[in-house]
């Protein structure tokens, strides 16, 4: 799973967007170790920027301590995957699996997720164009109805996870996908915009309040970015 | 078909019904199903009386909010199934099995939780009011402080939202402990497990006053362990612990 993962369009950005850091950080690796670390991408906007959708204090915590998180573990256990290569050690290569999946998972998705985000002055909340917005049309009928349906969908989510709408390789089509926990957008579905539902995205603001959030959260999604990411 | 009638009414029946138990033997009467609606149970205890371990404002919205939606939507479901049985609608009452497991697992865990916490000035606080358990946590991890460092990691390992359990398992004379975690709402319903305590590990549980640090809150959470009601569950069986329940419901 682990090298199908790396092989999509979202690592890749992914890890583009820690490219600035990777250089130097390669060496301390060691020379078994082929690719570049994990690094915790900055915000393209400040932390308080997108209130009072989602407040500072969410977000600071969310990207330097939840995100962080999902990038030094995802390191640490690609780190242990490269070692047991070395060795062959098969059975440890496929026990690191749920861990690569759900951290290198947790570090895609909030990448991708701050990206599709922005503050209501640099654009977020503003409506989709082109391409996605006829898309969204064709199978949604309006942005609205699209909306409302997303947010069902996250409101079904049961315990931790996202919800996307992602594109189908194969027929080119959006669709709207939840995923448990931090599952990622890979395979057959390409991720263009997603929606953290993990309590820890919205409990310090809206507690048990959930579905508050998701109808905030329309304000700072970034539509552009999302428009970027349909192929 | 009807194997999964039976089998939603029977596990319906067994864990909630007071009055009626429908069994296989017994034909299925629709009145009985419609009316059983669940409430939340009362706390044993005030908002505040786990602080300065769990704070009031969590308490009270994980009761009062979070346990009270489980039993809202646990009835809603209920009854929709009760009405899609009566109609014979199978395509409804496949659909429904879903959202009665995560809301009933949601209903049963809480319930099971909230009694196997207690304030920690309180006797039954204390790992002595567990003499038979503890010896058997003993005799299984070599101490009580092995116990809960394997405890603490099962708790932190789980990826997402979840539970982590001790669980009393019997199979035939047999009976061991382990540590188990679910996922989500899953209950701890099987065959001979028996639920001895649980720790909810959904952010909703701890983040208010722990923040991302939820190895905190797994440290604290021994404070408030309910150790009576453990030894009661470890020393009864499966249906004494549900019989526990129905008692709040
Ligand atoms: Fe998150
Ligand atoms: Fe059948
Ligand atoms: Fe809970």
């Amino acid at each position: 799973m682990n090298s199908t993962m790396l092989r999509t369009s979202a690592a890749r950005s992914a890890l583009r967007a820690a490219a600035p850091k990777s250089s130097t950080r390669a060496g301390l690796a060691g020379t078994t170790f082929v690719r570049g670390k994990a690094t915790l991408p900055d915000l393209s906007y400040d932390y308080g920027a997108l209130e009072p959708a989602i407040s500072g204090k969410i977000m600071e915590l969310h990207h330097k301590n939840h995100h962080n998180t999902y990038v030094t573990s995802y390191n640490n256990f690609s780190t242990q995957l490269e070692e047991a290569k070395a060795k062959s050690d098969i059975a440890a290569q496929i026990a690191l699996q749920p861990l690569i999946n759900f951290h290198g998972g947790g570090h895609i998705n909030h990448t991708l997720f701050w990206e599709n985000l922005a503050p209501t002055n640099q654009g977020g909340g503003d409506p989709p164009t082109g391409k996605l917005a006829q898309a969204i049309n064709e199978s949604y009928g309006s942005l609205d109805s699209f909306k409302e349906k997303f947010n069902t969908a996250l409101a079904g989510i049961q315990g931790s996870g996202w919800a996307w709408l992602v594109q189908d390789t194969q027929t080119g089509n959006v669709q709207i996908r939840t995923y448990a926990n931090q599952d990622p957008v890979v395979g057959q579905f390409r991720p263009i915009l997603g929606v953290d539902a993990w309590e820890h995205a919205y409990y310090l603001q809206y507690q048990n309040r959930k579905a508050e959030y998701f109808k905030a959260i329309w304000d700072v999604i970034n539509w552009k970015a999302a428009e970027k990411r349909l192929k | 078909m009807r194997s999964i009638m039976k089998s939603s009414v029977a596990f319906v029946s067994f864990l909630f019904t007071t009055s009626t138990i429908a069994s296989d033997q017994q034909p299925f009467q629709f009145e009985a199903m419609a009316a059983p609606s669940h409430t939340l149970p009362a706390l044993p205890y005030a908002y505040d009386a786990l602080e300065p371990h769990i704070s009031a404002q969590i308490m009270e919205l994980h009761h009062s909010k979070h346990h009270q939606t489980y039993v809202t939507n646990l009835n809603a479901a209920m009854k929709t199934q009760a009405e899609a049985v009566h109609t014979s609608d199978i395509p409804t009452q496949v659909s429904l099995q879903a959202a009665i497991k995560f809301n009933a697992g949601g209903h049963i865990n809480h319930s099971l939780f909230w009694q196997n916490l207690a304030p920690a000035s309180s006797p039954e606080a204390k790992p002595s009011s567990a003499p038979s358990l503890v010896s058997q946590i003993k005799s299984t991890w070599g101490d009580e402080a092995a116990f809960r460092e394997a405890f603490k990691a099962a708790l932190l390992g789980i990826q997402g939202s979840g539970w982590g359990w001790l669980v009393k398992v019997e199979t035939g004379a047999e009976q061991r402990l382990a540590i188990v975690t679910t996922k989500d709402q899953d209950p701890v319903v099987g065959k001979g497990e028996v639920p001895i305590f649980g720790v909810d590990m959904w952010e909703h549980a701890y983040y208010l006053q722990y923040l991302n640090g939820k190895a905190a809150y797994v440290e604290n959470i021994w404070n408030v362990i309910n150790w009576k009601t453990a030894e009661e569950r470890f020393l009864g069986t499966r249906a004494d612990v549900f019989k526990l329940l129905k008692t709040s419901i």
